[in-house]
């Protein structure tokens, strides 16, 4: 082809130069200047439908291309003791959202893999939160407490031609006490379920939302979980920020809330109930306030903090010994001896016996053509001495003497029998038989014969630790119950309740509470040199005489609970406490405990009437020495 | 001429800077104008020579073309999967870009020398051979869009040079039957993609229709005014592809909007006016069929790359010339200017 172009040099150079003019081509010239008019106005008609006829159209996916919509979680308030320190505190970490602006349901396959998650759950959350119509620009949450491999992975993917809906987001986990230490009086935060939704109450949640399930968490999560906020940021293709847009909503953090639990009292009821079943409850009688709340078995508060895993819920709901369960307030078992003031208060008020009133006690008496037992020979017992040595016969004939239904008038008056209305969820109400009670629940009359047991806090008869403490309490300082509540500055209470009782009464049997523990009663191991304590031990069984004497087989779970409860100083109660084992055998076993108790929160007392030393500067108000409680009486200090 | 040049490559750097200047791109533009500089210098020499010295030299100058394709196809640099540059790591060479210029004189000096009134039939068969054979090893590189652009040279010389309606019919209808073949036998994968999502982008919106749609919509959020320097999300935001190169109008278009828009297709249609002008008033036929060539390649350019920018032409990758960043093409352009310019130069001589 070469040789062609050699060839035809030649004619260039030729005399055909001479008629090499362009007037042939100068109409297909404006040929191609129509085709060239009809090529621009076929571009610009392209930008005309872009940019002039429909511009929103375009800048709006613009928006959608650049602008994520970052939710900015309020954290939720601390909770703190009585005293300003930290019980519930904060953690940051990474949680990972899904976008929804942008979400592709074929990529959470690889999401899923790449952060080893179980795809088939991940379709069902991210379908939950589309059918429940969460607004567009609430992410869905995905993964918590993410680690710096999966952190890595999400940032290696988060750009607009991967997963541009991975988002991560800095969150404000909650931490709570190690060892469930306050965990049923606390509660737990998880995130609002499916029937939850459902319900009125938290209709206004959306899906997603974490919100306090149990406890103070859940009593006062509107104070506690503050207001999510929303921070749009301008992203590039890469998922990185480039610029804040000026409209973020602030998140408006929960405030913090002041319990009247004592960390001090409380650790000490926690170390001195270690690993038995049961519950602790401490009171100020004087206004209500809880000093400690202890419930056992415990769990781990923290498990729910991020979102529990099945395994383990599983593993708390499916455990026998209901470690969810706050015995402290929805254990109902029967009171047992410890009803035994509240009966003795009941005859004096009602008149079925008077001061002079004793009896005989060989061991047991008969009623009602049945012998009923006591748990030992008392011989003649008057008022005094049926309390401190805690004698069955002698109740039995109170009981006797007495209706039914006064022996439950005076129960509901020192507030058994109905919710004492502290600010926990799920409290019990527990049980005072009654004639009206027996025919509602039993559609049968009384029988005077059942009173016998009633007089022993055995029968019918259940009563929570709370609200134990709540009725020895009120009445140890003259027949008057204060609300028992969790914080501070807490405003709904219900006004006091004052109960028209002789307060000679009550002295009598405050003698013989203070005789339990100071007179060589059944009490005497909750004896304290420093201070006064009165109390009053009992063991519920679990198993009635009939059965036992049938020969029942008694395995650990069958074994009596034990109870006991005190308050300091008798002439002046300062704080009660009950305490309750579950199979504990028998009330002397729980006195310890309560003395331990008492003496803790005596010990504090004192120290703090002491002058304090000067230390320099504290870091945080939240360090500051508490207040002191009003002086302590001279005859108090050790 | 001038004049609208350095208008037009002058928008094309604020539209680099805007474009890169927070990028690892950032100095795109600085080297964009040493380019330009250069391109000028290009630009002075080839007015000097005389077009008709140059046409002379087509035979060596065409061997030289095929000789550094087939050196590029096997030592090529590999960039972007297909080996277009040749040369040191800075400053590549892209030789099918100068390739063009030859096409362009081939096809003046070989249509020059006709003088029937219709092309015959051998002629045309021989002259798209000769087009056809860098055509096709330019095509081999892979770079079909670049290839593609010999394409108007030869149309636009054929056109003029005169060809009866039953080539052109024929033509037609070997390219209505071949395109179908090449769909499935010649186009590589990512090409026959590229055809798939100009059809219809929302097919594949992360694959190659996302730089269609993301072209599209940085282009609608422009609107009237546009959204200022630097301020087009789509185009700062990366979200549109390549918006230095292949995409700048994109990013033109969404931050000095239709106004802008209206303005630089103003700014190519007068150059283009000139151009065909030139072609016009050229001494000899050699000189139109020059001036008429780079007309149709330069219009050929602005159609396949806005068009693609607006999603009515398919995603092939060619540059906008004079806006673009890129070295060989704005000297490979401003050297076709000089022939033009060469041209106009020479139309009194005779």
């Amino acid at each position: 082809m070469k040789l062609r172009i050699v060839r035809s040099d030649r004619d260039l150079s030729s005399a055909g130069l001479l008629r090499d003019d362009t007037k042939f081509a100068s109409g297909k010239i404006a040929v191609f200047q129509y085709v060239m008019i009809g090529i621009f106005v076929f571009l610009i008609t392209g930008f005309w439908d872009l940019q002039i006829r429909n511009p929103d159209l375009y800048q709006e996916r613009a928006m959608e291309n650049s602008i994520k919509s970052i939710p900015v979680l309020a954290p939720r308030g601390k909770i703190l003791d009585r005293d300003g320190r930290v019980i519930v505190d904060n953690h940051s970490s990474f949680s990972l959202y899904l976008s929804r602006e942008n979400l592709k349901m074929e990529h959470l396959k690889p999401i899923a893999e790449g952060l080893n998650l179980d795809y088939d759950s991940l379709v069902a959350r991210v379908r939950r939160f589309q059918t429940r119509g969460a607004p567009q620009y609430q992410p869905i949450p995905i993964k918590e407490e993410l680690t710096p491999a999966e952190l890595a992975f999400v940032d290696s993917h988060k750009d607009a031609d991967t997963f541009p809906e991975l988002l991560v987001i800095h969150v404000q986990h909650r931490l709570y006490p190690r060892d469930g230490l306050a965990a049923h009086a606390i509660g737990y935060v998880g995130e609002v379920s499916e029937s939850e939704l459902n319900t009125p109450d938290f209709a206004r949640f959306h899906q997603g939302d974490v919100i306090g399930k149990d406890g103070i968490e859940r009593e006062y999560n509107e104070t506690l979980m503050g207001v999510d906020g929303q921070r749009r940021v301008e992203v590039d293709s890469f998922g990185n920020e480039r610029r804040v847009l000026g409209d973020d909503k602030e998140a408006i953090p929960g405030k913090p809330l002041q319990l009247t639990i004592d960390l001090d009292l409380q650790a000490v009821a926690e170390l001195t109930l270690e690993n038995r079943r049961g519950a602790v409850v401490a009171l100020d009688p004087r206004n209500g306030e809880v000093l400690a709340m202890v419930s056992r078995p415990a769990f781990d508060p923290n498990l729910f903090a991020g979102r529990i895993r099945s395994k383990d819920w599983n593993d708390l709901v499916n455990n026998t010994a209901h470690p969810l369960m706050n015995r402290a307030i929805q254990a109902q078992q029967a009171p047992g001896s410890t009803f035994k003031p509240i009966m003795l208060l009941a005859g004096l008020e009602t008149g079925a016996i008077d001061d002079n009133f004793h009896v005989n006690c060989p061991g047991g008496a008969n009623f009602y053509g049945r012998f009923f037992k006591c748990w030992g020979r008392h011989g003649t017992v008057g008022l005094h001495e049926a309390l401190v040595h805690s004698c069955d016969t002698f109740f039995y004939n109170v009981a006797n003497r007495m209706d039914i239904d006064d022996i439950a008038r005076y129960a509901d008056m020192v507030g058994y029998g109905h919710k004492t209305g502290i600010d926990l969820p799920h409290e019990a109400e527990g049980v005072v038989p009654s004639r009206r009670w027996k025919i509602r629940n039993f559609r049968e009359k009384w029988y005077p014969g059942e009173n016998i047991s009633v007089g022993i806090g055995q029968g019918a008869t259940t009563v929570t630790p709370l609200q134990m403490a709540f009725a020895i309490g009120g009445m140890s300082i003259g027949g008057m119950w204060f609300q028992p509540h969790m914080i501070k500055d807490a405003v709904h209470l219900m006004p006091a309740r004052r109960a028209e009782v002789n307060l000679d009464n009550i002295r009598k049997v405050v003698s013989g509470m203070y005789g339990v523990v100071n007179e060589g009663g059944t009490g005497v191991r909750a004896h304290l040199p420093a201070v006064d304590v009165c109390g009053k031990t009992g063991s519920a069984q679990l198993v009635s005489n009939d059965a036992l004497r049938a020969g029942f087989k008694q395995g650990k779970d069958m074994r009596d609970n034990a109870w006991f409860v005190g308050f300091a100083p008798c002439n002046a109660p300062e704080i009660v406490v009950a305490t309750l084992f579950e199979n504990g055998e028998h009330g002397q076993l729980a006195a310890p405990i309560v003395r331990d108790v008492i003496k803790a929160y005596f010990d504090k007392k004192a120290r703090l009437s002491q002058p304090q030393p000067q230390i320099a500067s504290l870091p945080s108000p939240l360090l500051a020495p508490p207040v002191p409680l009003a002086p302590v009486a001279a005859t108090t200090n050790p | 001429m001038l004049v609208l040049v350095t208008a037009i490559c002058g928008l094309g750097v604020l539209q680099i800077f805007s474009a890169t200047h927070e990028t690892r791109y950032s100095d795109a533009w600085w080297k964009q104008v040493i380019w330009i500089l250069a391109a000028f210098l290009a630009l002075w020499i080839a007015s000097l020579i005389d077009y008709h010295t140059l046409l002379g030299q087509v035979p060596v100058l065409y061997a030289l073309s095929v000789l550094t394709l087939i050196a590029t196809y096997a030592v090529g640099l590999t960039a972007f999967g297909s080996r277009r540059w040749i040369g040191t790591a800075s400053y590549h060479l892209q030789v099918s870009e100068f390739v063009k210029l030859v096409i362009v004189l081939l096809v003046a000096r070989y249509l020059a020398e006709l003088k029937t009134e219709h092309l015959e039939l051998r002629d045309l068969l021989k002259l798209a051979g000769l087009v056809g054979v860098p055509m096709v090893m330019v095509m081999l590189q892979p770079d079909l869009g670049t290839a593609l652009t010999f394409l108007p040279i030869l149309a636009a010389g054929v056109f003029l040079a005169g060809f009866r309606w039953q080539y052109a019919l024929a033509a037609v209808v070997i390219i209505a039957l071949a395109a179908p073949l090449s769909y499935w036998f010649v186009l590589k994968d990512y090409q026959r993609q590229r055809v798939v999502s100009f059809l219809d982008p929302s097919q594949d919106p992360k694959g190659s229709g996302y730089q269609v749609i993301q072209s599209k919509i940085a282009v609608g959020s422009g609107a009237l005014w546009g959204r200022g320097v630097t301020k087009g999300t789509q185009t700062q935001g990366r979200f549109l592809p390549v918006p230095h190169k292949d995409f700048i109008f994109a990013a033109f278009a969404e931050e000095h909007g239709f106004v802008g828009v209206i303005v630089v297709l103003g700014l190519y249609f007068l150059l283009l006016m000139q151009i065909v002008q030139n072609g016009q008033t050229a001494p000899d036929r050699a000189g139109m069929y020059i001036c008429m060539g780079i007309g149709a390649l330069l219009l050929f350019h602005v159609l396949v790359n806005v068009g693609m920018v607006i999603g009515r032409m398919p995603v092939t990758g060619i540059p906008l010339p004079l806006m673009s960043s890129g070295g060989s093409n704005i000297v490979a352009m401003f050297l076709m200017l000089g022939l033009v310019n060469n041209v106009r130069l020479r139309r009194f001589v005779n």
